[in-house]
């Protein structure tokens, strides 16, 4: 019994101090450091002690209510190691955390519209962007994480979406809500296009000619002149509307047929819904899709390619299918983007976009969807914060530029990142059927797939 | 001219001759210049487990490869049928044409060296196992067995888009496939580790999923490649168990490649050994058992060798009977008459090799008698048969622990005295020694 108890207790300070790790982590970016506008730019406050407060209530009252509330009995050891045990308490997010999580995103922007009105355009800003990249993510997870087929083109398939809305509006009067699916669509046909000539391919020779892919798409709209507008773009790009109305002054438009004071945050709230409930189509279908069979089909794929032919499985078939469904949540998203911007050029669609894609997916862990929500907010928000770093010019001397080492920083994080966690913060899979109960599968048993 | 060449040995009227599940005929594998099957011909009769034999090297796998769709043979037809008997109309029209397949009033009839590898599994219901085990090692064990009947279940949510919308008939679907994974689990053995990942089962444990998995295909023929190798006794008869309840229970054939000889004579109906991508015999255990053809592929002699030993001498004479070994010129040992044969096949007695041949390396020491708890079961190690077992027997070998001591000169001695050089270091023979004379350490200390 006593050995329980110390486990309880044990456990339970581990679990706080996660618990209080996390708001770190969250909190360091609302609470610690307020940015305001002052006389020649933003100014940048820190509040340390605010963040240290809400730090310390977190554990304590985690701590509390593990022990004296919860009094789940862990014991320790019972599970297959370390890792497992750790990783049995990060959530997936089909359950309450997903929940709790969908929750806070509907009302953050209006906690930031009413808490920080100076700057809820910048953040809602960053928050749509990092939305972006979390639907983008679970689209590129569906061929890298769960098929293992490394997929280094993905910018593709985002700039199909977008050129596709681009182009269908600029040409035929298309309306976003009509060209949306459209542009998914097309981008789900070049999925499959570029997925015929891959599909023999193994290894780092699948990985080069998936990059050879996005710089023809790239290429190909810088210079095809004459359709879309080479280097220049594309601008005029309409805007979403809300049931016909639209985001704009005077009679008629959202606000008026509401009753509210025109703004121009109600846009920006507006475009941040969309691609919240996007980002939440992209997840619920990619969710069902592994526990159905074509998701294990394309796990087993990544597990072992000639087991599924002896099992009767089209692996061709399996392999399009993936290819296709990544590529049409990337269009979907690229859609997004176009509106979103109001301009597309192929400046947009370079290879490093494919790669900070990527790296959300890797960094996340491969095939956990948890894992690319955790790793989109530490990258995108991350390096968006890294952009106001003014405090390390009172360290570093008034000469010390940031911006400059903004990328330097961030190199190092990932690299530290990669060194304590080799396949991801999130590394364990979750099965998609379970008989009795249901026990996560360690990294090391996963297979990784091609070209990794 | 019939398409269909008989080439067994035995009499026509072998059940696997008159209803054939699968029926090789003139297979041919090229590699580049390389000749790994040539010619090759045979029948795997519906409901029997079929053994495929022969030495390292014999095209054993490739012919596998060649029925499941993995290799395309350079020639031959590949015929598997659903129904019963020769079905030869069928068989022909289907060859005539540019189809795959034919259906028929008694169960349709595949051409499976025309047919892709995935599809002969969809449709023609022929279910592979691999010699090396090719598990989905990062899924569940029930995962494992789903994947397997993933072509129904797709069917069942209408290609993807009923599942994603949740429809119930997917559901329903779903449950009864989890249903059927249980049942296999539950023959298999493996039911408690249901939701742990395939790749951390035992060796043994996977060895019965992966036939768990291929069964889940529901398939008429089960070709299984080494399904004994580096198995322990104990698994070893699992396995056993479960193949003879597969036969049993269900209407699916087993062909299968196996090393094991004493798992091959307990369970197969029928025996086809090969060596150098020919065959060199076929028919039953006992058939096979006695053919000198065979007795000489595994030992590996020559022919003038055959007159040189004995007992070799002795089992190809009580095969062919004494005319036909006179005929071929074997000297008939002068005391011989059948009991007499069988009881120096069977017996051990501690004979000296010939003097008069000289094999390099040093002659590992033995014992005239074993040990008093007597000696070990030899043929537990991999590659040692009953044959071999008594020639160590021969030289004073007896015990694990004998051979787990041999150095490497002692090594290339024996590899000489049983005339296949190397092949003791290839399988590991002194490695399995030891190991199995410590768990026999361990045993006794119990």
């Amino acid at each position: 019994m006593a050995v329980v108890a110390d486990n309880r207790v044990a456990d339970s300070l581990r679990d706080a101090f996660i618990a209080a790790l996390l708001v770190a982590v969250l909190g360091f970016f609302f609470l610690a450091l307020r940015t305001e506008i002052a006389p020649g730019g933003l100014a940048l406050w820190t509040r340390w002690g605010l963040w240290f407060t809400a730090i310390a209530i977190v554990f304590v009252v985690r701590l509390g209510l593990n022990l004296f509330f919860y009094k789940a009995n862990r014991p320790a050891g019972a599970g297959t190691g370390r890792a497992a045990k750790i990783a049995s308490k990060l959530p997936d997010l089909s359950g309450w955390t997903g929940t709790i999580m969908l929750i806070v995103a509907i009302v953050l922007p209006f906690i930031v519209t009413t808490f920080l009105p100076a700057q809820q355009r910048q953040f809602i800003d960053l928050m749509i962007l990092i939305l972006t990249y979390v639907m983008l993510g679970w689209g590129l997870n569906v061929v890298v994480g769960f098929a293992g087929l490394l997929d280094l083109g993905f910018v593709a398939f985002y700039a199909i979406g977008a050129y596709s809305f681009a182009l269908l509006a600029h040409y035929l009067d298309f309306s976003f809500w009509m060209a949306l699916p459209l542009a998914g669509i097309l981008a789900a046909f070049w999925g499959v296009i570029l997925g015929f000539p891959v599909l023999r391919l193994r290894g780092d020779y699948l990985a080069i000619v998936t990059l050879a892919f996005g710089e023809i798409i790239r290429v190909v709209l810088l210079n095809w002149y004459d359709f879309t507008g080479g280097p220049n773009g594309i601008s005029g790009i309409p805007k979403p509307t809300f049931f016909g109305l639209e985001f704009g002054r005077g009679e008629g438009n959202f606000a008026a047929v509401f009753g509210l004071p025109y703004s121009t945050i109600h846009r920006f709230i507006y475009l941040y819904f969309i691609i919240l409930g996007l980002a939440v189509l992209t997840f619920i279908v990619t969710n069902r899709l592994r526990r159905l069979p074509i998701g294990r089909a394309w796990e087993a794929l990544r597990e072992d390619e000639i087991a599924c032919r002896s099992l009767g499985i089209n692996t061709t078939n399996t392999k399009l299918t993936a290819f296709a469904i990544g590529a049409m949540f990337g269009g979907f998203a690229g859609a997004f983007f176009a509106t979103r911007q109001g301009f597309v050029s192929p400046e947009s669609f370079t290879f490093i976009e494919s790669a900070i894609i990527l790296a959300i997916v890797v960094l996340g862990g491969l095939g956990s969807q948890f894992g690319v929500v955790i790793a989109s907010v530490v990258m995108i928000g991350g390096m968006e914060m890294l952009r106001n770093l003014g405090f390390l010019k009172g360290m570093f001397g008034p000469d010390f530029d940031p911006v400059q080492y903004r990328m330097l920083i961030f190199g190092l994080a990932m690299v530290l990142i990669m060194v304590w966690k080799p396949r991801g913060l999130v590394t364990t899979r979750e099965p998609s059927a379970v008989l009795k109960e249901k026990k996560k599968i360690g990294a090391d048993l996963v297979a990784q797939g091609e070209g990794h | 001219m019939s398409v269909i060449t008989q080439e067994t040995t035995v009499d026509t009227r072998s059940s696997w001759d008159l209803d054939p599940v699968l029926t090789v005929e003139h297979l041919t594998m090229r590699f580049g210049g390389l000749v790994a099957i040539d010619n090759l011909s045979f029948n795997v009769g519906r409901g029997e487990i079929t053994a495929l034999i022969g030495p390292n090297g014999a095209g054993k796998t490739t012919v596998f490869n060649c029925v499941t769709g993995f290799y395309k043979p350079t020639e031959g037809r590949i015929v598997m049928r659903h129904g019963p008997g020769r079905q030869k109309e069928t068989v022909d029209a289907v060859t005539a044409g540019d189809g795959t397949w034919a259906s028929s009033p008694e169960g349709a009839v595949f051409l499976l060296e025309r047919m892709p590898d995935f599809e002969i599994s969809k449709h023609a219901k022929v279910a592979r196992t691999f010699q090396n085990i090719r598990l989905f090692g990062g899924m569940t064990v029930l995962e494992n067995l789903l994947v397997a009947q993933h072509n129904k279940l797709m069917l069942a949510s209408n290609y993807t888009i009923g599942g994603v919308l949740g429809l119930p008939r997917y559901r329903q679907e779903e449950k009864e496939a989890i249903d059927k994974a249980v049942y296999w689990l539950e023959h298999a053995k493996l039911i408690d580790r249901a939701d742990d990942p395939a790749g951390d089962l035992p060796y043994g444990d996977q060895r019965r999923l992966e036939i768990a998995r291929a069964m889940c295909t529901q398939p008429h023929l089960l070709c299984l490649d080494e399904p004994a190798a580096g198995l322990n006794p104990r698994e070893s008869a699992e396995l056993n168990e479960l193949l003879q309840y597969i036969r049993r229970a269900h209407d699916t054939s087993i062909l299968l490649i196996e090393h094991d000889m004493g798992v091959v004579m307990e369970i197969s109906d029928h025996v086809i050994v090969l060596d150098y991508g020919v065959k060199i015999s076929d028919g039953s255990a006992d058939f096979v058992r006695t053919d000198p053809r065979v007795i000489a592929a595994y030992l590996g002699v020559e022919d003038e060798e055959i007159e040189d030993q004995p007992e070799i001498a002795s089992l190809v004479v009580e095969a062919l009977g004494e005319e036909a070994a006179e005929q071929a010129g074997i000297e008939v040992p002068a005391n011989v008459d059948p009991a007499a044969v069988a009881e120096l096949a069977e017996s051990s007695t501690a004979e000296q090799p010939r003097p008069g041949r000289v094999h390099p390396g040093v002659r590992p020491g033995g014992m005239s008698q074993p040990r008093e708890q007597g000696a070990d079961r030899l043929t537990i190690i991999q590659g040692i048969g009953p044959v071999n077992e008594r020639k160590l027997n021969e030289l004073g070998i007896w015990h694990f622990d004998q051979i787990g001591s041999w150095t490497k000169e002692e090594i290339v001695w024996v590899g000489s005295y049983l005339a296949f050089p190397g092949r003791i270091e290839r399988e590991n023979w002194v490695g399995q020694a030891q190991e199995l004379a410590r768990k026999n350490k361990a045993g006794d200390g119990e």
